[in-house]
């Protein structure tokens, strides 16, 4: 089918124009950033301020948010994963009692908003003297990404090769070796995004680090972030720089994986 | 192994055992202490009066009773649906189309404008929200270049206006959404077999009829999946709106889930917090089955 050079002209010229919308906020942060601090700033150094980095670094003590994002991402992505795949096999490659029940169960939780389960959460995890503690912040993103992980695991071991593993256990592999010695390596893209969707919610998750650590002893990048607002009132340089830092992890990972990203989202959307 | 011509359901679980049990087992046990159990909490949180801190009195429906009549709860509401408009139907209508451009189009470089366009979907909230809040400041880039093509008229502080706040709050959610429903929607008209245009052509159809009665029609489970999601974002709002705008000015940007924090971190009435926190979730639920209800019924 082809169509006239005219139509194909205003087509490039709608697609650039939101090509435009979508990156200028984007630009904008980055110039920001960029720019001179002060006059003085301007006067002297490079055209691009590679300082400012730096500088918001230190007075926004992201060194210190940025290792608490990471022993959160850690933690909720390696317990939710290796949780997500042994849950998503059991419901994949076995018929049990109650499997329907409880997969139901499961995909609940992908419904249910944080703030459904903050509130009793905070109060329960007080009393138990666990707030201001990392596991007060992950423990509850652990249980939200089970809940996608298992429905994404799931998913793919049903589809998975019945006859490799029916090979496995004629010769003699137990149901552990069977999963991560046969399925695993073999589920290997389904499980990189996974990893990379479960790693950017909980990078960027804002509501239960907030709530979680109530005297602000344990803050997360992008709590930093927001507080780093709050105080820094004086310039946009400074705070512009630090929302590039917070946003920098995921952005980077996306642009060079974004096949993951997108597909992830798009089959994950869609629950059969 | 199941199959074809297995063994009947009671020899095979009696084969399994508890294997299956324990695979399960440590996904369980988190999903439930963290996610089920609050949940439950939350209902019965709910029907108290309770403070956070001293003894909780048993009130029954009232604070259900609060989100019908406080005012302030009522608007929180009504915002969601704005918002609603900004997060889901207008990324809709844009999507369509760009959606339409990029795969029926003939345009070269679709896997750059697909980056570019999801980009902002990966940005974290607080990102966005500090970014935008830039970019609407009384010296930002938007007055900047308002003034600089001669609009003087219509600069402002955008998140100080009473009227004009929410919908600059629904458009950064615009801007947000526009790529995700963009991209599901490609996903599904690349699947329209290009036939049915060219059949389309034959009967003297153009490029506006073919996209009404062929693509959107073809489009209708991503219409459907992009419709809940993006409500459901919507109705989920809290960085955006804590960061851009704390609900103000006065309580003209709140929304559902700012109160929930607001009530239970702020006020101290933990009880209507949790109120607002449950009715919250079933109205995802219930959006969640109607929406997937009427994508079976047109289907």
């Amino acid at each position: 089918m082809r169509i006239s050079a005219g139509e194909r002209a205003t087509n490039y010229a709608i697609l650039i124009l939101f090509a435009v919308v979508a990156l200028a906020p984007v630009l904008t942060i980055l110039q920001a950033a960029l720019a001179p601090e002060t006059p003085q700033d301007a006067l002297t150094g490079p055209p691009l301020h590679v300082e400012n980095f730096g500088r918001a670094w230190e007075q926004g003590r992201f060194s210190e948010y940025m290792l608490n994002s990471v022993v959160v991402g850690v933690i909720v992505v390696s317990m939710a994963t290796t949780f997500s795949i042994m849950a998503g096999y059991a419901f994949g490659a076995f018929t049990f009692r109650g499997s329907q029940a409880l997969f139901y169960l499961f995909l609940l939780g992908i419904m249910v908003p944080t703030e459904a389960i903050v509130v009793p959460l905070f109060f329960d995890l007080q009393a138990l003297g666990l707030t201001n503690t990392v596991w007060a912040i992950a423990l509850p993103q652990v249980a939200q990404s089970v809940a996608f992980g298992t429905f994404w695991m799931r998913a793919y071991f049903r589809g998975a090769n019945r006859s490799l593993i029916e090979a496995a256990r004629l010769d003699g592999a137990g149901h552990h070796r069977v999963l991560w010695q046969v399925l695993v390596p073999v589920a290997r893209p389904a499980i990189v995004t996974l990893v990379l969707l479960t790693f950017m919610w909980t990078w960027n998750e804002f509501l239960i680090p907030l709530v979680m650590s109530p005297n602000a002893q344990l803050r997360t990048a992008p709590l930093g972030l927001a507080l780093f607002q709050g105080q820094y009132v004086q310039g946009t340089t400074l705070l512009a720089a630090a929302a590039v830092l917070v946003a920098l992890p995921v952005v980077v990972l996306y642009l060079v994986l974004q096949r993951h990203f997108i597909q992830g989202m798009l089959e994950g959307a869609v629950r059969e | 192994m199941r199959g074809p011509g297995g063994p009947a359901p009671v020899r095979r679980r009696s084969r399994y055992g508890l294997t299956p049990y324990w695979f399960l087992l440590p996904a369980l046990v988190v999903y439930a202490l963290f996610l089920l159990y609050p949940l439950g909490r939350a209902v019965q949180i709910s029907l108290y009066d309770w403070d956070g801190l001293s003894l909780a009195t048993f009130v029954g429906p009232a604070n259900y009773a609060d989100v019908l009549t406080d005012d302030r709860l009522r608007s929180a509401f009504g915002h969601s649906l704005v918002l609603i408009f900004f997060f889901a139907v207008l990324p809709l209508g844009i999507g369509l189309v760009l959606a339409a451009l990029l795969t029926r189009g003939q345009v070269r470089g679709m896997g750059f404008f697909r980056t570019v366009i999801f980009l902002p979907q990966v940005i974290a909230m607080v990102v966005v929200a500090v970014a935008w809040r830039q970019i609407y400041a009384p010296d930002g880039q938007l007055n900047t270049l308002l003034r600089a093509v001669g609009l003087d008229a219509l600069t402002r502080t955008w998140l100080g206006d009473f009227t004009l706040t929410l919908p600059a709050v629904g458009l950064i959610g615009t801007w947000v959404s526009t790529g995700l429903v963009t991209v599901l929607l490609m996903a599904g008209m690349s699947r329209i077999p290009t036939e049915l245009y060219e059949a389309a052509t034959l009967d003297g159809a153009g490029a506006v009829r073919s996209f009404l009665f062929i693509t959107v029609p073809s489009v209708r489970a991503e219409v459907v999946v992009a419709l809940t999601m993006t409500i459901i974002a919507a109705l989920k709002t809290f960085d955006l709106v804590y960061v851009t705008t704390s609900g103000g000015p006065g309580a003209t940007t709140t929304v559902p889930s700012f109160e929930v924090y607001r009530r239970a971190f702020q006020l101290g009435e933990v009880g209507s917090a949790a109120a607002v926190a449950v009715v919250l979730t079933v109205l995802i639920f219930g959006i969640n089955i109607a929406v997937n209800r009427i994508g079976e019924r047109e289907s």
